[in-house]
């Protein structure tokens, strides 16, 4: 009896998980940046997954320095539990030489049926699309992308009666900047990031560099950082800050510097586009009405000026739901993903800088004042030729090689060090090229 | 003996026999020892080979067996020296001030007054409060030059706004510290004040010792023991701070408030180098021992003075 018993239970069990293995959807698990348009992402799960009901998504959001550590370690080490994750442009290319992602390209070819209809690559920015690529596959999806441009306050610029050109030089910024900069009263010039990182201070300072000359390393890969050029450059940047910038300049970051600049703390900020839809939202800023847009400013050379990155999806080699995870990569930064936040959320929130069609919808040119201005300048980035003299490496306002994310830390501390008064730029900048010098050694570039 | 033992009863003993062995007494704590061994142990042995490889994350294809040149190298980096000198100056003053402050707090604790509990459990407070949290408090709401309170109450005196966290780093990584371990460093040596010995501080005022000769004579050694278990355990957890750091200046400017922590950190996370990571581990190891027993020495050094004296 009890052994008839048991026998049943045990053949429930079996056909009770078999029954519930063969609906039970494939699970796909997603790493993620938590910026805002990532979060909104997260909030259409249950329309992806009623769209396509063999799939359902596990999401983990961290914030960017965290995603970074997780997933590079995830993916290096080969034990990746994620099947999608999120890269920059900086990872893309890397990556996808280390053999740690897979080609798009590829994967679109070998299951056509899984790319989101009428999804249209070549609608894709082309500048974007090359920086994800490597030896010309595509191996991320762009979710959402941007270049860096100036912000004003154009309520300031009236009172000073000051007119901002179409496009600024950055000696002009600083007249401007020093014209408007009264501390007493709590309003400063500009704002600038200083905070060390080479996602923080080194992205605006490299626009720099490039347009007052520099580059980063010759075609030998022998470093530059001490060249008069830099010096230049990195002299203007702390001297800008220090003499009519914010305080507190090692500890601005792009947080920071946001908050003064909607808080009509800040004449000036020159950062992220992806900023213009903050300052525009009566929600975060109080400067709505007074905001105005340029591009980046320009140096002795017309290049380099302003950045380019894209926050994008790619599919890691260890994943093994590969088909599920180009359904929803290509759904999520489709045309009709865009068109789903435009109509639910309103069209000034949708994920910018990734395709041309979006710049050509009325509705979003309507909501969002600055597109123009972003899609020229998104238009001319041009990750292979940014600087005056030829480079080995890809990349605007950082280097495309794996030993850039430590050699930008350690250069981005000197210079802050510089930037807080206890050190000179010129012995700062002599000292990073030292270290920078021993770690491409180190890494094995001068080896023959 | 043996052959009268299996006349006696040859059947039943031995199959027990093995068994008896696998469970006998000294045998039982066997199973938590294998435990403790497996992730204590496992874990420092993995770092030791790893320290011995050439091993850059985000380059598998240069990964290679170097036996010391990851410690050869790091000791050649004059700012290997740097953050070793940043370790244990923010230790120290981290300690020494704790302490004094720490004794002083326990010193009013233990007396009678009005309101006593309240004070009390206001001081413990900022133990309590989570690392990252007090540094983001401390970075935002005081030291920021912008909108701190610091910088209102500078620009109300007529002063110029102060940027802490740039002008003095290490200063303000100490104080962040400092508030947050002084109720830790008060809470042990209040303890160790209430068992003091009412009459024997009374006999000694009757012998004529004033406020001073009692605390130095009496409440001091008393507390010897006490001192050196609060000294020991936060001495370790000052070592590896690395929370505070992490938010307020990211181990800057340049890396004048990098410790060995924080230093190790980047050099995992920010350069990917797992094996020179893991050699700067292993030296932090070694580090750790020599400033504990070298407290230790001191402290009971002390001690005997205390007692001859």
């Amino acid at each position: 009896m009890l052994r008839s018993m048991l026998v049943l239970v045990v053949l429930l069990f079996l056909v009770g998980g078999t029954l519930v293995s063969a609906q039970d959807p494939v699970e796909l698990t997603i790493a993620t940046v938590n910026n805002p348009d990532m979060v909104v992402m997260e909030s259409f799960t249950e329309v992806f997954e009623a769209a396509y009901p063999n799939i359902s998504l596990n999401w983990v959001i961290l914030p960017e320095n965290e995603l970074r550590a997780t997933v590079t370690t995830d993916v290096a080490t080969g034990s990746s539990t994620f099947d999608i994750v999120t890269v920059g442009m900086f990872e893309a290319p890397i990556w996808a030489q280390n053999g740690w992602i897979h080609s798009v390209d590829d994967l679109a070819a070998q299951y056509p049926d899984n790319v989101q209809a009428d999804y249209g690559f070549d609608d894709l920015l082309p500048g974007v699309k090359l920086g994800l690529s490597y030896e010309n596959e595509l191996y991320a999806l762009p979710f959402y992308g941007e270049s860096s441009m100036l912000f004003y306050n154009k309520a300031m610029f009236a009172e000073a009666g000051l007119e901002m050109p179409e496009q600024p030089t950055w000696d002009q910024v600083r007249e401007f900047a020093c014209a408007l900069h009264d501390p007493d009263n709590g309003r400063y010039g500009i704002a600038l990031r200083g905070l060390p990182g080479w996602g923080e201070i080194m992205a605006p300072l490299t626009t720099v560099v490039n347009t007052y000359g520099g580059r980063w390393f010759d075609e030998n890969w022998e470093p530059q950082l001490n060249s008069p050029e830099w010096n230049a450059a990195v002299s203007f940047y702390v001297n800008l800050i220090n003499e009519c910038g914010q305080p507190g300049a090692t500890g601005t970051g792009f947080t920071e510097a946001l908050t003064l600049m909607a808080q009509g703390q800040a004449a000036m900020w020159v950062d992220a586009t992806v900023a213009a839809g903050f300052l525009s939202n009566p929600e975060q800023s109080q400067i709505v009405d007074d905001l105005g847009f340029a591009p980046a400013p320009v140096g002795p050379v017309a290049k380099g000026n302003h950045w380019l990155w894209a926050w994008s999806l790619a599919i890691p080699s260890t994943t093994t739901h590969v088909a599920e995870a180009l359904q929803f990569a290509t759904w999520a930064t489709s045309r009709d993903y865009i068109e789903l936040v435009g109509t639910t959320n309103g069209w000034a929130t949708i994920p910018p800088g990734t395709r041309v069609s979006t710049y050509e919808r009325a509705e979003y040119l309507e909501a969002a004042p600055f597109a123009p201005v972003v899609l020229g300048l998104m238009e001319s980035a041009d990750p292979t030729d940014s600087t005056r003299d030829p480079v080995p490496y890809v990349g605007v306002q950082f280097v495309g090689i794996p030993e850039f994310q430590g050699i930008g830390t350690d250069v981005s501390q000197l210079i802050a060090e510089a930037l807080a008064g206890d050190n000179t730029v010129e012995a700062a900048l002599e000292r990073a090229n030292e270290i920078t010098r021993e770690a491409m050694e180190e890494a094995g570039y001068y080896d023959g | 003996m043996t052959t009268t033992y299996s006349v006696t009863a040859p059947v039943p003993k031995k199959p027990s026999r093995p068994f008896e062995n696998l469970f006998s007494r000294q045998s039982l704590p066997l199973p938590a020892i294998i435990f403790m061994i497996v992730v204590t142990q496992i874990p420092l042995i993995l770092t030791l080979r790893y320290s011995l490889e050439r091993w850059n994350l985000l380059r598998p294809e240069r990964r290679a067996f170097i036996w010391f040149n990851n410690y050869v190298n790091i000791l050649q980096d004059q700012d290997f020296w740097t953050i070793i000198l940043n370790t244990l100056v923010l230790t120290l003053s981290v300690v020494v001030i704790t302490l004094i402050l720490g004794m002083l707090l326990a010193l009013l604790l233990n007396r009678e007054f009005p309101g006593r509990n309240i004070v009390r459990t206001m001081l413990i407070t900022p133990f309590l409060i989570m690392p990252t949290v007090s540094a983001v408090l401390w970075k935002n709401v005081l030291f920021n030059p912008a909108f701190g309170l610091l910088a209102a109450i500078y620009a109300m005196l007529g002063l110029p706004r102060p940027d802490f966290l740039a002008d003095a780093p290490m200063a303000s990584v100490i104080t962040v510290i400092v508030w947050q371990w002084t109720p830790f460093m008060m809470l042990i040596l209040l303890a160790g004040l209430q068992s003091l010995d009412a009459e024997q501080m009374e006999a000694s005022q009757i012998d004529g010792a004033g406020r001073a000769t009692q605390f130095r004579y009496i409440v001091l050694p008393h507390l010897q023991r006490y001192i050196e278990i609060a000294v020991l355990m936060e001495t370790l957890f000052i070592l590896s701070v690395f929370g505070e750091i992490f938010v307020t200046t990211t181990g800057g400017p340049g890396i004048q408030t990098t410790n060995l922590s924080f230093g190790i950190y980047q050099e995992a996370f920010s350069r990917w180098n797992i094996g020179s990571a893991s050699a700067m581990g292993i030296y932090a190891i070694i580090l750790a021992n020599i400033v504990v027993l070298l407290f230790v020495r001191v402290l009971r050094r002390g001690r005997h003075e205390g007692v001859t004296a």
